[in-house]
């Protein structure tokens, strides 16, 4: 972050496109505003076109011979595939309702970020290449031929946009540009043009069941020792259930969750919240990871990665899956996993073995997410809680865009949130449920090289965190998504700092009073419970 | 440039009716011919298009959800936003195709010191597009009077409706000065804002200016170059039921009218107009988010290559028994 400006000079930006038209711009890799290429080897793994070394500055990027002929045909293919990608080329009007609802130009002032543009950087060359009116009148129609420079902008600007749907809430056609970022970045990878921040979790998920290529062993070594921390805590040790067959339910989280602060606290959460319930769940070392970079790089990715959570569901004999807290995680679960990989016809539809109910709103995807299950507990009154446990947070809520904006999951992460903790307040109303604002790390840009666009693209959301900070007071940013829970951060410290990110399931556990646990005095994080400060200073 | 090409090939438009019946006298041309190849260029061209997007699979359920899905019982539902049946799904669409409800949400933000982002609502792109959209249906209706004898009732009425405030003789059509207005406000924004300017292709302005030149000569020749509406009526009528007949002395106010009306009808199904018929295809409208709930089948579901559980437990195997992991193979 040492190179990154101050908010203020950050911000020296003009939402005014300049005077020359976009196609006479030509991309600039900017440090700090672009992702690094993919690795070869990473490409190798997943059996991937052109897989070399190269970098986004070079002059030459060594795409195939006949680049132009795999684009074309890429192109043509997915046209015929998809009605929303020909739709989508076809029906816009231009009349930039779009425009300002990207967190990328809001942030950056791009005019390539305007969701409309973005859109163009693609339709340009479907017009030259598939409409009439494009092959006689050039660019008065808006066509341009396909070069080189055309795939550089495809890769910038199609690697700063964080597919997540803002622009299409507000679209009269409902025109979604994660559809044509899919589309774009689909395009790129047959020509070998991917970002490894992506296509290293690919194969790593491809290879050892999670992102992060952690193996059998590291991964049971990673539970118990959150196992021991809790009973440091508690008093009382759990067990941690590993490919248990016959288990009656599949526990699927985003890897996020096991690997990194504040996920851990969430998934030590989710291990006392099920050990407090007695549930008979299993935990599977090869569907490690309900996160999905498939959806960052391609559909067949999408289903290549998604395929091992039936598969495993099948080889334990579950009855049905309960997945974790994670963004597009969920938007695989609920808009492709049962299409690309289904029928699921070997489960049962979703039952709570503790109050019976059945989860009617997923009975052929037979997934159930994690706060749907939680808030039915807790409307059932199944939970003895102590949301005074949490009085020290003032907790405002992050709706992750996949959840709110492809599931409609919108209360439910706020029941429970209510239940657990006394002060809950709700950023403005444009920023929130389905309009949202990323993180600006979503898709596959999390990483850190990429820092100042994420920066710029987290600004909606830290000016709306920044906001309740200042009027309320609030402290932590509670969200359900293993992304958000590492790209908010910085984010926050950098336009709202002082206010801290927190999983749902964390304040939950928090709270959860268990049975035969010992006097807590810290909460997860070690801090101390509010209440119990003032004994330690006496 | 899109901007001057687009005004210039209008301008060029009505001065070819000026050449072709002012001054060589093409009528049967501009009376007869040019309406049935853009009619016919009209009908099929939207056919053509409708089909193409339709042959087109929708291999995933990609509804974007604007509200509360469908869950717990005690969890209101929004059908309306987040429809979860056939009757979400429709209601979605029509408060859509005649309320345009996605664009009445738009918002405007603005990056102000500090720095800070604030959002404000915005509804004139709304409301002029409303405007322009239903003036331009009432017209299109209040004209079945040329095409039809009897005139059906609703004709009738809508004209009535439309003229209530009998300004001058012939009354004034209040969707005539609407769809003026809107018209104009639709081109303004796209000038005088400038991330609209800058996106802004001869695409967008032509048609507006070829709609303009529509309102325009038609309000012309109502109320200023009149022409004689019983010829106008006896073209059309022979021209729907297909014996074509010029009469003479309509005048060159109508001609200009018709062929810019043709202009558009040809030129509809080839340019972004076809939103009209796209807006009720769109897969993130148009579906259930019941993607749980139900099945929904990708017609070229093809198999990939997976990494099976088999697979994974022969690389991991020695490391799985060393912590007691279970194995399927020993």
């Amino acid at each position: 972050m040492s190179n990154v400006p101050k908010p203020d000079e950050l911000m020296g930006i003009d939402h005014k496109p300049p005077k020359k038209g976009w196609m006479d711009v030509p991309v600039d890799f900017k440090p700090g505003t672009y992702s690094y290429p993919a690795k070869g080897k990473n490409l190798k793994i997943l059996d991937m076109p052109n897989p070399r070394e190269w970098s986004p500055t070079d002059e030459d990027w060594k795409l195939p011979e006949n680049w132009k002929e795999i684009v074309r045909e890429g192109f043509k293919d997915r046209l015929d595939k998809y009605r929303s990608f020909q739709l989508f080329m076809d029906i816009c009007v231009r009349c930039g309702a779009c425009a300002d609802k990207c967190h990328f130009f809001i942030g950056s002032g791009d005019p390539k970020n305007m969701p409309v543009l973005r859109a163009e950087l693609m339709r340009s060359v479907y017009r030259k290449d598939f409409t009439t009116s494009g092959k006689i009148f050039g660019k008065l129609a808006g066509a341009r031929e396909l070069t080189e420079d055309v795939i550089k902008e495809w890769f910038y600007y199609f690697y700063q946009c964080t597919e997540c749907r803002r622009c299409s809430v507000f679209c009269p056609y409902g025109i979604d540009t994660a559809e044509i970022t899919m589309m774009g970045r689909e395009l790129l990878h047959l020509l070998g043009c991917g970002i490894n921040w992506a296509m290293e979790p690919v194969a790593n998920c491809f290879r050892t069941g999670n992102h992060l290529g952690i193996q059998p062993h590291g991964f049971k070594d990673t539970l118990e020792f959150f196992a021991d921390d809790i009973e440091d805590l508690t008093g009382i040790k759990i067990n941690v259930p590993l490919n248990k067959k016959g288990a009656e339910i599949l526990f699927v989280v985003p890897s996020g969750d096991y690997f990194g602060d504040p996920g851990t606290y969430t998934c030590m959460g989710y291990m006392m919240l099920f050990h407090e319930l007695g549930l008979d769940y299993t935990w599977s070392t090869y569907a490690s990871e309900g996160g999905n970079f498939g959806l960052f790089t391609s559909h067949e990715m999408i289903k290549r990665l998604n395929a091992k959570i039936y598969a495993e569901a099948k080889r334990l004999g579950v009855k049905w899956i309960l997945g974790g807290e994670c963004g597009h995680m969920w938007r695989v679960m609920h808009q492709y996993m049962d299409t690309m990989n289904g029928p699921a016809d070997f489960l049962e539809v979703p039952t709570s073995p503790i109050t019976g109910t059945r989860f009617e709103n997923a009975k052929s995807t037979k997934m159930v997410h994690i706060t749907e299950f939680t808030s039915d507990l807790m409307k059932h009154n199944r939970l003895r809680l102590d949301p005074s446990r949490n009085d020290n947070l003032i907790v405002t809520f992050h709706d992750s865009c996949n959840p709110a904006r492809a599931m409609g999951l919108i209360e439910e992460p706020r029941y429970v949130i209510k239940n657990v903790c006394n002060h809950f307040y709700e950023m403005p109303e444009n920023t929130i449920k389905e309009q949202t604002f990323c993180c600006g790390g979503g898709a596959g840009l999390g990483n850190d090289e990429n820092m100042e666009m994420r920066l710029r693209g987290g600004f909606p959301r830290g000016n709306a965190v920044r906001y309740v900070q200042e009027k309320y007071g609030v402290n932590r940013l509670a969200c359900v998504c293993a992304i958000d829970r590492a790209t908010l951060i910085p984010v926050c410290d950098y336009w709202a700092p002082g206010v801290e990110v927190t999983g749902v399931h964390e304040m939950v556990a928090n709270a959860l009073v268990m049975k035969g646990e010992k006097k807590r005095e810290t909460n997860l994080r070690g801090e101390p419970l509010p209440g119990k400060e003032d004994i330690e200073d006496e | 440039m899109g901007l001057w090409f687009s005004l210039f090939t209008v301008v060029i438009l009505v001065l070819l009716v000026f050449m072709g019946v002012g001054v060589v006298g093409l009528n049967s041309l501009f009376g007869i011919v040019i309406p049935y190849v853009a009619l016919l260029v009209f009908l099929v061209g939207i056919v053509y298009r409708v089909g193409k997007w339709t042959r087109a699979p929708v291999p995933f359920r990609i509804p974007t959800t604007c509200g509360q899905q469908k869950s717990h019982p005690w969890i209101k539902a929004n059908n309306l936003e987040s429809p979860y049946n056939v009757l979400g799904v429709m209601a979605r669409m029509v408060l859509e195709v005649l309320l345009f409800r996605s664009l009445f949400r738009n918002t405007r933000a603005e990056l102000r010191d500090g720095p800070r982002v604030v959002y404000g609502g915005t509804k004139w792109l709304w409301l002029a597009g409303l405007a322009f959209h239903w003036s331009f249906l009432l017209i299109l209706l209040r004209h079945l009077r040329f095409f039809t004898e009897p005139i059906p009732f609703f004709v009738n009425l809508f004209e009535s409706m439309d003229g209530l405030f009998e300004i001058g003789v012939p009354t004034l059509y209040m969707t005539d000065i609407i769809i003026l207005l809107a018209v104009t406000y639709l081109f303004l924004r796209r000038v005088v804002i400038p991330q609209i300017r800058y996106i802004s292709l001869a695409a967008d302005y032509f048609p507006l200016f070829l709609i303009l030149g529509v309102a325009l000569s038609g309000v012309l020749m109502r109320h200023f170059y009149k022409v004689d509406i019983f010829k106008v009526k006896e073209l059309a009528i022979g021209l729907f039921s297909f014996h074509p007949v010029v009469p003479e002395g309509i005048g060159l106010a109508f001609y200009i009218h018709l062929f810019l009306v043709c202009t558009l009808l040809a030129y509809f199904p080839f340019s972004k107009l076809m939103h009209m018929g796209g807006v009720f295809l769109s897969p993130t409208r148009n579906l259930a988010n019941n993607n749980r709930m139900r099945r929904h089948v990708n017609p070229w579901n093809y198999p990939v290559k997976v990494h099976t559980y088999e697979a994974y437990e022969d690389e991991f195997r020695e490391k799985m028994k060393a912590v007691g992991l279970p194995v399927e193979k020993e």
